[in-house]
């Protein structure tokens, strides 16, 4: 198994999808940017998983820190609230 | 024509209010959960193939059926599926329940 893509502090860009197939990624943070939090390590595909495929290769997964402002519209919470959310590297690119 | 996104996909959009009442659980809904993990222990189904089935349940179903239903629901895809069970022997157990 490979390194990390990305290491905590990066910022990084949510991939956009509209996979027929399961995925893990909502849509609420595809295509916005956040910054990685830290690495949960390498997980077993869910989108192989999923069809009872074997889930290789196995994907890091990150959490990733999101404004709410950057996610809503008009969100009304304090302008420092952030969102949290594991992320699978294939889904994330260089912001 | 745009894809449709997957009917779970429903981070952010209104939900409608928060029912908070305490919920028991009925006998048949602690078995369903016990019969997933069996099926998990056993290697039968993963927790992602179970999501899936739920996710692919019709759209009607998913949006009117409770928690454990879905739940059952996607369980009974996967035994069919894996042709542990077939539609017929469910469908006849329960005419004889």
């Amino acid at each position: 198994m490979g390194s990390p893509r990305f290491y905590p502090g990066e910022i990084v860009r949510v991939r956009t999808g509209d996979p027929s197939r399961h995925y893990r990624t909502p849509r609420y943070v595809q295509g916005k940017r956040g910054r990685v939090h830290s690495v949960r390590g390498p997980f077993r595909n869910p989108e192989s998983l999923a069809y009872a495929g074997d889930g290789l290769p196995a994907q890091y997964l990150y959490k990733v820190a999101f404004a709410q402002s950057d996610l809503w519209p008009g969100y009304a919470g304090a302008p420092d609230d952030r969102l949290f959310i594991d992320i699978y590297e294939h889904w994330l690119d260089d912001a | 024509m745009a894809p449709v996104p997957r009917i779970n996909d429903r981070g952010g959009l209104p939900g409608g209010p928060i029912d908070r009442t305490e919920h028991r659980w009925a006998d048949w809904e602690k078995t369903t959960d016990a019969l997933l993990m069996l099926m998990q222990r056993k290697g039968i189904a993963c927790v992602d193939e179970h999501r899936r089935a739920i996710e692919s349940l019709p759209a009607e179903q998913y949006e009117t059926h409770r928690y454990y239903a879905k739940w059952l629901a996607g369980i009974e895809t996967l035994l069919v599926e894996k042709g542990i069970l077939t539609r017929q022997e469910i469908d006849r157990r329960m005419e004889g329940s």
